[in-house]
């Protein structure tokens, strides 16, 4: 499979604090990652200089198929508090419609198509009906498809969504990253999603990255469950509780250790000496 | 009554020169008020009564000292954000303390200007001069055409900085052509309404507009219309009664605000 995305040795920080260290990774084109790790770890930080937000302090980001000369083959997802303000004057029309025009040379006009193109996506996200409607008085679940499909309706390669679903409940939560799923299989966007939420998103993405300031863990979900390493690392409780929901985990692991550790899904073990890419210790 | 008054070619210049600024300041500030950068009017505005004393000073036109340097201003203050990683109000609030500091001092130094600065406090549109009209007509059509022209960039980055940063626009040149509109607009609106009060031409026409819009197409027509509208019922109401323009014009707009913020009121109760 064709490389979309290839990172290698990036490092970043925010002054004299390093905030990601010596990071690299490829992505292939279709894979669905989602990219875990506690609070402070580095997950925004990673996607906002995936997308060129913050600089690197060194290190190389390479978008593949010409994706780097084409920004705009690059949907972008952001925290849906951002479109909390009631007053904000937009139809939902216009902020759909707002993914294409940032595309578009001037003079910046929709054709016929372009209507079509937003039609469609609204159709495919169930928000058709809400296309006159004014974005600040929906629903916060409402707004994050209504900012999807500003995503995709300039069909991306590469869709990043970042921590999409802090504001949402688990219901809404749920339908969303299958959503996301449904368009990652359907469309074969390559979508790279931060969460904190690691039980549930496990359900949905077949890659997993987890930050804890370096790269921890890269790899099959799967591989991820079965790890020793990871065992070793989080303890056997937590990656239980990471891996259960998608029930990767296996039960008679017979070589796991377990640990009495108390550490939650989101308070892991940050024991940054070890390393595991691709499910192999390096 | 309307017909007579507008016989007078004073009362057309300052129609003309008006509405035109009116509608600068309308597009520019729902931009500037939905992106929490409204208070930059104010401070900018200080700006240019430190700019009018030094051009009274070296007696030249004010619009030809204080367009540039409001324009630096605004850099300094963009700058300032940038660089300094000050907030934007504190940003602003030095610049336009300073500003003022600067503009009474020279006041003091220079005495015997103090009547024309004095009409630059509060505005003078009745006694705009020909080259004044010409110079804010073809300005103000400037910035109107720019916010025309750039209005799907400038919508961009109002939603969402981040998302028009991604998505290849370049916001930091997006955000250095407002901040030369928004120092050309309020330069020229100090003629109408003075630098006191000029940020409330920015400001009343976008927050009512705000009021009662859903869209952003019809929030930028409520604003101009609202502005527009003021203006010249400012201008007659001044000439009428014989009340001071500027004033009459900003009451205008705060009627305007109350009725909005009114029928929003009703509308959701």
């Amino acid at each position: 499979m064709e490389t979309i995305l290839k990172v290698e040795n990036l490092n970043v920080s925010y002054g004299r604090h390093r905030v990601l260290n010596d990071i690299a990774f490829d992505i292939k084109k279709g894979d669905y990652v989602g990219i875990v790790g506690p609070n402070g770890s580095g997950k925004s930080t990673l996607v906002k200089t995936l997308l060129g937000l913050i600089p690197a302090d060194s290190g190389k980001i390479h978008f593949g198929n010409g994706l780097e000369l084409a920004r705009h083959k690059i949907g972008y997802l952001p925290q849906v508090a951002i479109t909390t303000d009631s007053l904000f004057p937009a139809k939902v029309r216009e902020i759909v419609e707002m993914g294409l025009l940032v595309q578009k040379k001037f003079p910046k006009i929709l054709h016929k198509e372009d209507k079509t193109k937003v039609n469609r996506i609204l159709d495919e996200l169930s928000i058709s009906d809400l296309k006159e409607e004014k974005i600040g008085q929906l629903s916060g679940g409402q707004q994050q498809r209504v900012l999807l499909a500003r995503a995709m309706v300039g069909e991306p390669e590469i869709l990043i969504l970042d921590e999409p679903t802090s504001a949402l409940d688990p219901k809404i939560r749920s339908e969303f990253y299958q959503m996301i799923q449904s368009l990652n299989q359907k469309r074969q966007v390559t979508i790279l999603l931060v969460s904190h939420d690691i039980g549930s998103i496990g359900q949905y993405t077949n890659k997993m990255l987890y930050l804890d300031q370096r790269l921890v863990f890269f790899g099959d979900y799967k591989d991820f469950c079965h790890s020793n390493d990871m065992t070793d690392y989080f303890g056997f409780e937590t990656q239980h509780k990471m891996c259960w929901q998608h029930g990767a985990h296996d039960h008679n692991h017979s070589h796991v250790k377990l640990k009495t550790s108390t550490s939650s899904v989101e308070d892991v073990n940050t024991d940054q000496s070890l390393k595991v890419v691709g499910g192999e210790k390096v | 009554m309307i017909l007579e008054a507008i016989q007078y070619g004073f009362i057309q210049k300052a129609l003309i020169a008006g509405s035109l600024i009116a509608l600068s300041c309308a597009f520019l500030g729902v931009f500037l008020v939905l992106r929490k950068f409204s208070m930059i009017g104010d401070g900018l505005a200080h700006v240019s009564f430190a700019t009018v004393a030094l051009a009274l000073l070296l007696s030249v036109p004010p619009l030809i000292v204080s367009i540039p340097l409001v324009i630096l201003s605004s850099f300094l203050i963009l700058k300032l954000n940038e660089k300094a990683n000050l907030h934007g109000d504190a940003a602003i609030g030095l610049v336009s303390s300073l500003s003022v500091a600067i503009g009474i001092v020279i006041a003091s130094l220079a005495q015997g200007f103090n009547v024309d600065l004095f009409s630059y406090l509060f505005g003078s549109i009745l006694v705009i001069s020909d080259l004044d009209v010409y110079l804010s007509a073809v300005l103000s059509l400037v910035v109107i055409g720019g916010v025309v022209f750039y209005y799907h960039d400038l919508f961009a980055i109002t939603y969402d900085e981040n998302y028009a940063r991604v998505s290849g626009m370049k916001v930091e040149h997006l955000n250095y052509m407002i901040a030369v509109m928004t120092s050309i607009t309020i330069v020229l609106g100090i003629r109408v309404v003075g630098t006191m009060l000029v940020s409330s031409l920015i400001v009343f026409p976008a927050v009512t507009a705000l009021q009662v819009s859903r869209s952003f197409r019809s929030a930028m027509a409520i604003a101009a219309a609202t502005s527009v509208f003021c203006v010249i019922a400012g201008v007659f109401a001044s000439f009428n009664f014989n009340l001071p323009t500027g004033g009459t014009i900003v009451i205008f707009n705060a009627i305007c605000f109350a009725f909005a913020f009114g029928y929003k009121v009703v509308l959701t109760s």
